[in-house]
């Protein structure tokens, strides 16, 4: 969507991501979605009087595994009391992070090339969950709020882009790319739709070179799509107010997905004053370089590093290549890519098969071996099995697992032999003349004509590459 | 009433045992704590239990441990489950925790038993015990006076005799000044030494649990079963609980004294004759005694009255009406929230929430709360720069001695300033005791302070027996 | 440095700390409050330039546990203690804004 004449719309995104640990940040209450209503609480993140946290040491190593992966300082670190009464915040206060966080000034490249500043990711605990009764479920109306604390003190990770996105496609490729290094990391499944990561933007608009606007913070952004669709929206939104001699108020905002806008959560100038300290019950966290190290070197590779190693095996690769490396990158699968090239196999038809016929029943992956996978590619590079007969192979590999060759041969997949292809060839040839002489005029076009009529009479069973073969031999 | 160890010996051997010793304190009990108001809550069945329990021990062959059968008062601001434990403040009355405080849960292991839950100034704050929601403590030596605050309950408990251990907090000055007004050994240590889970918090950086008992002994063994690394207090030491029993009869025979003139100044006349008489008798027993200077304390106090409060406003916010204790009912969760608070806590919680609250806001923390926090670096040097000259200070532990009801409650700086001897160590970490010595005015009681550096309690026993020997206490 | 503390700052506060103050209570806690923070110059008459706070007076840092899964607490000894409990969750009335 591009913005009326001489617009440019400013985006900051805060992403929270909760991290896969067994216990919560400050006790060993489960970490685990969908359990019962408080039963994963304890005096600590109750907040019963005299409970005291203690720091989870895989929390720390999770938020140190995201800071390295988005290229930031590791630093020293506080934790601080964000204070503030809330029902689903069992101590009325929420430990954070505040001006000492362990990872700063890091940055994020976008495969555009773009490249977007992280200014932190910071630690800190979620909070408990309210559903509310009366009027229709949403907060507005309720007569009264229910409170389960399962969620309250459960890891997460604050990322905190700069000011640096100027589209919402931007904005939606950066949440992208960061859910998928997120996930590499091993620190968070993020899962979107469970609330496991969540998006907040913050969007102002003004004239290209003009200083900052006035920006408003819109929260409930659980999608990509709502992310992309509610920036687009506020950007409008405040272009029209201020085109309208209007001026914009800093203000928290909701977006609704139904009605697709945003509406005033919370006007800023009475801003919550959240006294920031040092939490007391506490200690300084400052991990040493062994530490460091140690995390690091558990640190497994980035989309944008497997992504290049993917790419590299590629001769000169086009768009619709690297629209499957995409694919294959974000279900993790190029192991089965390099286990083909490894094997001096073709890695652009093993692209293709993973891109496409893994894709698809990815669940079942498991099934199938990188031996499996790597003899059937050569099997179908070969001429051993036509396309449609690798793709059969395939699925039954994934299905039930088992050995290539021996499923071929169940199947019957008999080679083509050279001479019943030339033949089939001849007799297409010689029905339909019209087509033949223009591709040996030069027509290239009609090489897949013919390819299509041979697929046709042999029911699938012709190798691509025989066939091309054939007509050039006998142009 | 005989000594702590005392009765665990007797109880050990089969002299006594942990039922006949509960019997007479449960009596001493019974016989005053209308008058006094020491107890908020006697847990008669879960002594009766415990102490069986202890018995049941030695019956068995097994070491019921150092306090075997020990009858031990716990102030009613540590968590022991299923006893009711409110702070003294409405806004908590009727709750009972589900989990134990460490500190008890060591105790018990060490066979003493909890006999009840004593008074104190509402969460903590206070130094005569008349900010309780339930009505003042009674000094049992002259029940017209106060037994000093905010373990007022627990001072009184022991001074009554109706227990000879018991179980106070201290942040400012909270176990020793009511040690120093009820003529006890009161004890704060180290700061960590001690866990505090199971504490209910006033201020997290300075609180820390300590104990009364009639001697310096008794004191040092509760003290020994209380310490030591809790991994489920991240500030706490990480070393193991030091040996302090083993040292108490040391003495001070080259020990280097430190009389520290901004810990007497200003007190009563009595009360800086016991100092300067202590001063004395340690020279007496062998120590050097010098007279010192550290100014940076004056600050103290006014640094205290900002961090304490400040750490106190966050602590006591999860007190909202919303899980457990009071709640007034409302129309809607804030002001359901304000009534419950406005209703459950007492003027002085408030006066000290609303402080906290403005030395943390916006614009004013770096004056205040900013400032406080320096005040207390430049204290914890101060202080180790005496102790490269001294190994232990001597000083007064209050400026008067008890004081009659109701003279120093009309203005809050008045009582604030019952703290100015002992806030200084609370804000440097490092540990302190009080110990009587001589009597004062009306024949009350006199506490002395021996102050020391972190993790020096050893010492601080050693120096403080040597007083109570001098003084008549053998 | 004088607490120029005013009725109204003292109001704000108690609306923060979510205490209602009677117009008694609001001028004693002005008067009262203002006079503690004028204690506060005591602090202004040491130089604390350079001083910086300290964490833990005994340098204790990197405190951390294993990430291991402990008990918790019984679900009905928690709701228990609660004043209002309704389908396993803590009831509260209405909330009227969100949370920030």
């Amino acid at each position: 969507m591009t913005l009326p004449d001489d617009w440019e719309m400013v985006v900051g995104l805060e992403v929270h991501t909760e991290l896969l640990t067994k216990s919560k940040l400050f006790c060993g209450c489960a970490n685990h979605f969908g359990a019962e209503p408080n039963t994963n609480v304890c005096p600590v993140c109750l907040g019963l009087p005299g409970s005291l946290p203690v720091l989870n040491r895989e929390a720390v190593d999770f938020a140190m595994r995201i800071g390295m992966a988005l290229h930031c300082t590791i630093a020293p670190s506080t934790f601080h009391r964000k204070n503030y009464f809330y029902p689903d915040q069992s101590k009325d206060y929420q430990i954070s992070q505040y001006d000492l966080p362990i990872n700063a000034e890091g940055y994020l490249d976008l495969p555009d090339g773009s490249r977007v500043r992280i200014e932190r990711a910071h630690m800190e605990e979620d909070t408990g969950k309210s559903t509310h009764l009366g009027g229709s479920g949403r907060l507005a109306g309720a007569e009264s709020s229910l409170v389960d604390y399962n969620r309250c003190g459960v890891p997460l990770v604050e990322i905190v882009s700069g000011p640096d996105i100027r589209s919402s496609a931007q904005a939606r490729a950066y949440a992208a790319e960061l859910r998928g290094i997120l996930i590499a990391t091993g620190a968070s499944d993020g899962r979107l739709e469970e609330g496991s990561m969540r998006f907040d933007a913050n969007v102002s608009v003004r004239r290209p070179g003009a200083p900052f606007g006035t920006r408003c913070e819109i929260k409930n952004l659980n999608s990509l799509r709502s992310l992309q669709r509610a920036i687009d929206y506020e950007a409008l939104r405040q272009i029209e107010l201020i085109t309208e001699g209007g001026t914009v108020r800093q203000e928290t905002r909701h977006w609704d997905e139904n009605l697709g806008e945003t509406s005033t959560l919370r006007v800023k100038e009475d801003a919550d004053d959240y006294r920031y300290f040092r939490d007391p019950d506490l200690v300084d966290l400052a991990p040493d370089q062994a530490w460091q190290d140690r995390v690091r070197a558990a640190l497994p590779p980035m989309p944008a590093q497997r992504r290049r190693e993917l790419v590299a095996l590629l001769a000169d690769p086009s768009p619709a290549q690297l629209d499957a490396v995409e694919v294959v990158i974000d279900l993790g699968l190029e192991r089965y890519v390099h286990a083909v090239a490894a094997a001096a196999g073709d890695a652009a038809l093993s692209l293709s098969r993973v891109a496409n016929e893994l894709a698809a029943d990815v669940d079942h992956v498991a099934n199938l071996t990188l031996e499996a996978f790597v003899t059937t590619v050569a099997m179908e590079q070969h001429g051993e099995l036509s396309a449609t007969q690798a793709k059969t192979v395939l699925s039954e590999l994934l299905s039930v697992g088992g050995d290539p060759r021996a499923i071929a041969a169940a199947k019957g997949f008999e080679q083509l032999s050279a001479d019943s292809l030339g033949a089939t060839v001849a007799s297409l040839i010689a029905a339909h003349p019209d087509e033949w002489s223009r591709y040996r005029e030069g027509d290239e076009k009609l090489a897949q004509f013919f390819i299509g009529q041979v697929m046709k009479a042999t029911r699938g069973q012709a190798n691509g590459k025989a066939v091309i073969a054939e007509l050039q031999a006998r142009r | 009433m005989r000594s702590a160890r005392q009765i665990a010996a007797d109880v050990r051997s089969g002299a006594s045992s942990a039922v006949v010793e509960l019997e007479a304190s449960l009596a001493a009990i019974a016989a005053r704590n209308d008058e006094l108001n020491v107890f908020l809550h006697v847990d008669v069945e879960g002594a009766q239990a415990a102490a069986a329990a202890v018995d049941a021990r030695v019956a068995r062959g097994e070491d019921p441990g150092p306090l075997a059968g020990v009858p031990l008062a716990v102030k009613d601001n540590l968590c022991q489950v299923g006893v009711p434990t409110t702070c003294s403040s409405k806004i908590l009355e009727g709750w009972r925790p589900p989990y134990n405080a460490t500190v008890i849960d060591r105790v018990v292991a060490a066979g003493a038993v909890p006999v009840g839950k004593t008074n104190l100034d509402e969460f903590a704050m206070g130094s005569s015990t008349e900010n309780s929601a339930f009505g003042p403590t009674r000094n049992p030596l002259d029940p017209t006076r106060v037994p000093g605050g905010s373990s007022g309950g627990s001072a009184a408990a022991v001074a009554a005799a109706m227990v000879p251990l018991a179980l106070g907090s201290d942040t400012g000055g909270s176990i020793r000044q009511p040690a120093a007004l009820c003529g006890l050994v009161g004890v704060k240590p180290t700061y960590g030494l001690v866990s505090r889970y199971g504490l209910v918090a006033f201020a997290s950086s300075l609180d820390q649990i300590g104990p009364f008992a009639a001697s310096v002994g008794d004191a040092a063994l509760l003290l020994e079963v209380l310490a030591g690394h809790d991994p489920r207090d991240s500030t706490s030491l990480p070393e193991p609980a030091p040996s302090l029993v083993a040292h108490v009869d040391d003495g001070v025979a080259g020990t280097r004294v430190g009389l520290v003139r901004e810990l007497y100044e200003g007190a009563d006349e009595s009360v800086t004759t016991a100092v300067r008489a202590a001063a004395d008798a340690l020279r007496a027993a062998g120590a050097e005694v010098v007279e010192l200077s550290i100014p940076e304390l004056g600050a103290t106090l006014s640094a205290y009255y900002l961090i304490a409060p400040a750490e106190a406003s966050s602590n006591l916010a999860r007190f909202d009406g919303v899980r457990y204790g009071l709640r007034v009912a409302a129309d809607d969760v804030t002001t359901m929230m304000e009534a419950t608070r406005t209703a459950g806590f007492g003027a002085e919680v408030k006066r000290r929430i609303m402080l906290g609250t403005y030395a943390l806001s916006a614009g004013y923390y770096d004056a205040y709360y900013g400032q406080a926090l320096k005040v207390r670096t430049l204290t914890i040097n101060a202080f180790a720069r005496a102790y490269e000259r001294v190994d232990v200070l001597l000083g007064a532990t209050t400026p008067t001695v008890a004081f009659p009801f109701g003279t120093k409650t009309a203005d809050p700086m008045a009582m604030y300033l019952n703290d100015v001897f002992t806030i200084p160590t609370n804000l440097a970490g490092d540990p302190a005791l009080s110990v009587p010595f001589a009597t004062g005015e009306a024949g009350l009681p006199v506490g002395v302070q021996l102050l020391g550096p972190g993790r020096s309690e050893a010492r601080l026993f050693a120096a403080a027996r040597v007083l109570e020997i001098a003084d008549g206490r053998p | 440095m004088s607490a120029d503390l005013t009725r109204d700052d003292v109001a704000k506060v108690a609306r923060l700390a979510r205490l209602t103050l009677s117009d008694d209570e609001l001028d004693l806690f002005t008067e009262q409050l203002g006079h503690i923070l004028d204690h506060a110059a005591d602090m202004n008459a040491l130089d604390l330039t350079d001083v910086v706070a300290t964490a833990h007076p005994f340098g204790v840092t990197n405190v951390v546990r294993d990430d291991v899964v402990t008990p918790s607490l019984d679900r009905d000894a928690v709701l228990a203690m609660a004043p209002d409990a309704r389908d396993g969750r803590f009831c509260v009335p209405r909330i009227l804004g969100e949370a920030p």
